[in-house]
């Protein structure tokens, strides 16, 4: 009847029960505080049936933290028991639990923290900056969200409800095949990654068309803000890359439920394609989360230097080089499995060319910077750090493209110092960066300086203090995902300094979660009434914050690379009084929502082996689609006289 | 504040450099064998060509940060440059000349250090045979016909061809001092070839995630004279234990810290078909699965 679940599924182990607790007590007191103040109708209302591209942006980002935090205290596990596992003593996590931790860690940080991150940034300014009054495909972008989310749930349940993968964030097989992880742990990696895929690759395609589709007149590619560039770029990426996750993924499904052979140890399977597969997608995405972040720095670097951004023209092209180089490099991933020297070679040359335009662009920021007057404010101070820090991991990475150089680093400490390098140096200063630059956009009012500034310091000081050992162990030889070790080799030390380095960041991140319960309680005295704080350049900045749910009443004109800069400067503003129009716009609509519950059944159903509710799910899933697709009632005209009062009040507010 | 940021930064790099250099066992920057030698020249000079453009790149991040800050006034200010071909020439150029250096680089030395390719020495070679299994190292000494777990001994200044399967899920083969890992796959062969210059005792173990007792899957590489080497071999010929096909089918199984064993003699073609059975069903070996 329950497939695999059973009894001995619930949680049995103290951690795990104290865990289980925990998101319990989260959940109920959610529930206790929606009924209290009765806001269940606003949550259903105002959130979840909303289709306004700036509440699934603020949405994605709320998940984005959330996971953030479960993501880091995996991380904290990890450090503090490898402080401790040393000779006779061996630490507080079982290997069992300890390698689920770091595979949960690296899905959660990549997956669930930085893609809805980057898609929570993309949703909130992407419309703005193009001057677009929503994405092309406002349901879509419901949908995508909520796949997402029905991702996020199932690599959660997995902490209390079984288990999660022990495989390592990738599920090579043979280890992820049923011969060697028989449990459920890999089948909700497979589930969760293929839900949230799918809605990934809705939402890249949503955003290719929209940028494509909808730019305001005037906004000719050439025209187009950096951030949409970039943007624009790293969906095109998504579009080519997710479908490779998909298909991989699947095969690795078709092996363990149907018995096939793609990847198994006999009868023809061949772990090597999993591993080119899985890395075809792999390295991509890397560029995928990286991008955006660029195109943050571009726009952040430029505002608060109040310089147009160094060699525009060069920006983009480099963008463009890195969007196609990004496909021909997987292979640097695994120089060690044995290929020729002629393969290895041209990967490594390849991957090392990719740093030529990363170079540039790094020059282009500290070019935007010569001959600026530079505030900083905190966004420039995470784009400061960032040029450093990403500096450095850009360095270990195209030392690690040698062949070479790469069979003594790879799989060692030096390689997860690397990629935490670039990866938190470059996509999470960046996600931070932007965060604290457009969220006065998004609710109207700024966040704290002071603790900001607390933050990034944490983060910075942190970062390094837990990384550096980690370049210095792969340089003595200790490998990646150890639970345990010996005293010999003298490793301990640098492991407890490392251990110490996440503490300075975990105090990194209670100062941004002060920062924002801080800013919200002061909001009052913190107030953007203007639209634009910081006296920005691109069109997200012409409108108020937070703006109206039509986004624009008029549509803009963009005649400039800073098309709002460009207003401000050449006095284009009208001081008239504008006609107003009646604005077409999507209806709300819970089907989003209820067709990602109807797959998160199929996929729950699917990761326990039960039949008769997978069945159950798919045809939920299907009624539901027919159903939507025969609504015909999906927009509606906002009144030109509503638009004059919105945009009235806003005016009496700016004065 | 770039004071605060500068020193905060020089603080968290020395003192990683610090503790380095208090533990002293940098592996990876000690090599005692050629290949490990050779890898740690190519680290050293491809960092050098590589601060080429970062030290600059430090410098500018610093200086025009604090040049042009907000509170300078006397600095210039000059927002319509936002342009220049000059420049655009040198920082193309610059990256890409050095990149040309290291991918020249990375092509000879792509060749030079290929796992594959068998040592230019005239001495003959010791053969190993590696099978990774759940979770501890087998290693097979045809020529001598014997076999030993998670411990090997090799004569010092002789090159080692190591050949490498695995009977378990994918593993990496790795003895830092003496050079790059490669990995251990099933149904399948890689190659290694190694060899140690210094006498010693070196660690190693798996690079890649294999399981649960993966942390144990470490093994010494004791490296002596070719007396030591001889004496050795037949020091573990006198061990009661063989390894036939039915002790092969036990070691299998899974195991964690697995002490070190020696095997007096090995049934002859066991390697061949460890990775046969993957091949062939109904190959001599049974399939755990």
């Amino acid at each position: 009847m329950f497939g695999k679940l059973t009894l001995d599924a619930f949680p049995h182990e103290p951690i795990i029960i104290g865990a289980a607790i925990f998101m319990a007590l989260s959940a109920l007191s959610i529930v206790g505080v929606l009924f209290y103040f009765k806001k269940w109708k606003w949550l259903w209302t105002d959130w979840i049936t909303s289709v306004d591209h700036k509440k699934i942006g603020i949405m994605y980002i709320i998940l984005a933290f959330i996971m953030l935090f479960r993501g880091f205290t995996d991380a904290v596990m990890m450090r503090s028991h490898l402080a401790l596992s040393v000779g006779s003593s061996h630490g507080y996590l079982p290997p069992e639990h300890y390698d689920q931790v770091f595979t949960a860690h690296g899905v959660i940080m990549i997956f669930f923290m930085a893609m809805p991150f980057m898609f929570g940034l993309l949703n909130l300014i992407v419309p703005l900056q193009i001057g677009a009054r929503d994405v092309a495909f406002p349901f879509l972008n419901s949908f995508s969200f909520w796949l997402t989310a029905v991702g996020m749930v199932l690599v959660n349940m997995s902490l209390v409800l079984g288990e999660f993968a022990a495989t390592g964030w990738l599920a090579y097989p043979p280890l992820s095949e049923l011969a060697y992880s028989p449990g459920v742990g890999v089948d909700y990696y497979i589930w969760s990654l293929q839900i949230s895929g799918l809605g990934t690759l809705l939402s890249g395609i949503n955003f290719f068309i929209t940028i494509l589709k909808m730019r305001c007149p005037g906004m000719n590619l050439m025209r187009m803000p950096i951030f949409t560039w970039t943007a624009l770029c790293s969906m095109i990426l998504v579009i080519i890359a997710f479908p490779v996750l998909t298909v991989t993924l699947a095969m690795l499904g078709l092996d363990r439920y149907l018995d096939m052979h793609f990847f198994t140890t006999s009868f023809g399977g061949n772990q090597m394609m999993y591993v080119n597969l899985i890395w075809a997608w792999g390295h991509p995405e890397v560029y995928i989360l990286i991008l955006p972040a660029f195109g943050i720095f571009s726009e952040v670097v430029a505002t608060f230097s109040k310089k147009r951004i160094f060699g525009y023209v060069t920006m983009v092209w480099a963008t463009a080089i890195i969007t196609v180089l990004s496909f021909i490099v997987w292979l640097h991933h695994f120089f060690t499995m044995g290929a020729g020297a002629n393969v290895n070679a041209f990967f490594g040359i390849a991957t090392m060319i990719i740093s030529i335009p990363t170079g540039v662009k790094v020059f282009n920021w500290l070019f935007t910077m010569y001959r600026g007057r530079i505030t900083f404010s905190v966004p420039m101070l995470w784009t400061i750090g960032f040029l450093i820090t990403f500096t450095v991991g850009g360095m270990t990475g195209v030392l690690m493209s040698i062949p070479g150089a790469d069979f003594q680093l790879h799989n060692s400490l030096f390689l997860v110092a690397h990629f935490h390098n670039t990866i938190i140096g470059g996509v999470a200063f960046g996600y931070f960066a932007g965060f604290t630059y457009w969220f006065p956009k998004a609710f109207g009012f700024k966040l704290n300086e002071r603790l900001g500034k607390c933050a990034f310091w944490c983060w910075l000081v942190g970062f390094y203090v837990a990384f550096i050992p980690l370049y210095a162990l792969g340089l003595m030889g200790m490998t990646r995902r150890l639970n345990h070790y010996d005293a010999a080799p003298g490793w301990h030390p640098l492991l407890i300094v490392a251990a110490i380095g996440t503490a300075i960041v975990a105090i990194g991140i209670l100062f941004q979660f002060a920062q924002i319960a801080y800013s919200i309680l002061k909001k009052e005295s913190s107030q953007d009434t203007t639209g634009d704080p910081w006296d920005g350049r691109t069109l997200e900045w012409s409108i108020s914050s937070p703006p109206p749910f039509y986004n624009f009443a008029i549509t803009p004109h963009a005649d400039d690379i800073d098309a709002f800069w460009d207003q401000k400067i050449n006095n284009k503003i009208s001081k008239e009084k504008p006609h107003y129009e009646d604005i077409h716009m999507p209806r709300n609509t819970g089907m989003g929502f209820i067709i990602a519950f109807t797959i998160f059944i199929i996929g729950f159903a699917l990761i326990w082996h039960i039949n008769w509710l997978a069945i159950f799910g798919l045809v939920a899933t299907i009624v539901c689609v027919i159903k939507r697709s025969f609504d015909y009632d999906t927009d509606y005209y906002v009144k030109a006289a509503e638009v004059e009062k919105i945009e009235s009040e806003f005016s009496s507010r700016k004065k | 504040m770039i004071k605060k940021f500068k020193s905060s930064l020089r603080i968290a790099f020395l003192s990683g450099l610090a503790l380095l250099m208090v533990s002293c066992k940098a592996v990876v920057l000690d090599p005692k064998g050629v290949i490990a030698s050779d890898e740690r020249t190519l680290i050293f000079t491809a960092v050098g060509l590589m601060l080429i453009v970062v030290i600059p790149v430090f410098i500018m991040t610093f200086m025009f940060a604090w040049k042009y800050r907000a509170s300078n006034s006397q600095a210039t200010y000059d927002p319509h440059w936002t342009h220049s071909t000059l420049l655009e020439v040198v920082v193309w150029s610059v990256s890409g000349i050095i990149v040309a250096i290291l991918a020249t680089i990375t092509w000879i030395s792509s060749h030079r250090l290929d796992p594959y390719k068998p040592l230019d020495v005239i001495t003959k070679p010791v053969n190993i045979q590696v099978i990774a299994l759940d979770w501890k190292w087998l290693f097979i000494y045809p020529e001598e016909n014997i076999a030993t777990i998670n411990y090997i001994k090799l004569p010092v200044n002789v090159p080692i061809n190591f050949k490498i399967t695995s009977d378990a899920p994918m593993n990496s083969f790795w003895i830092p001092q003496l050079g790059g890992q490669i990995y251990a796959m099933t149904g399948m062969q890689t190659q290694l070839h190694l060899m140690a210059t210094n006498v010693g005792q070196y660690g190693g173990g798996s690079a890649n995630f294999s399981g649960a007792g993966f942390s144990g899957m470490r093994f010494v590489a004791s490296v002596g004279s070719q007396e030591d080497f001889e004496q050795w071999v037949s020091e573990v010929r006198q061990s009661a234990n063989t390894l036939n096909d039915g002790e092969y089918i036990q070691i299998e199984k899974p195991s964690e810290n697995t002490p070190v064993t020696y095997y007096s003699s090995v049934r002859p073609g066991l390697y061949h078909d460890v990775i046969l059975k993957f091949m062939m069903p109904n190959a001599n070996l049974p399939s755990r699965f």
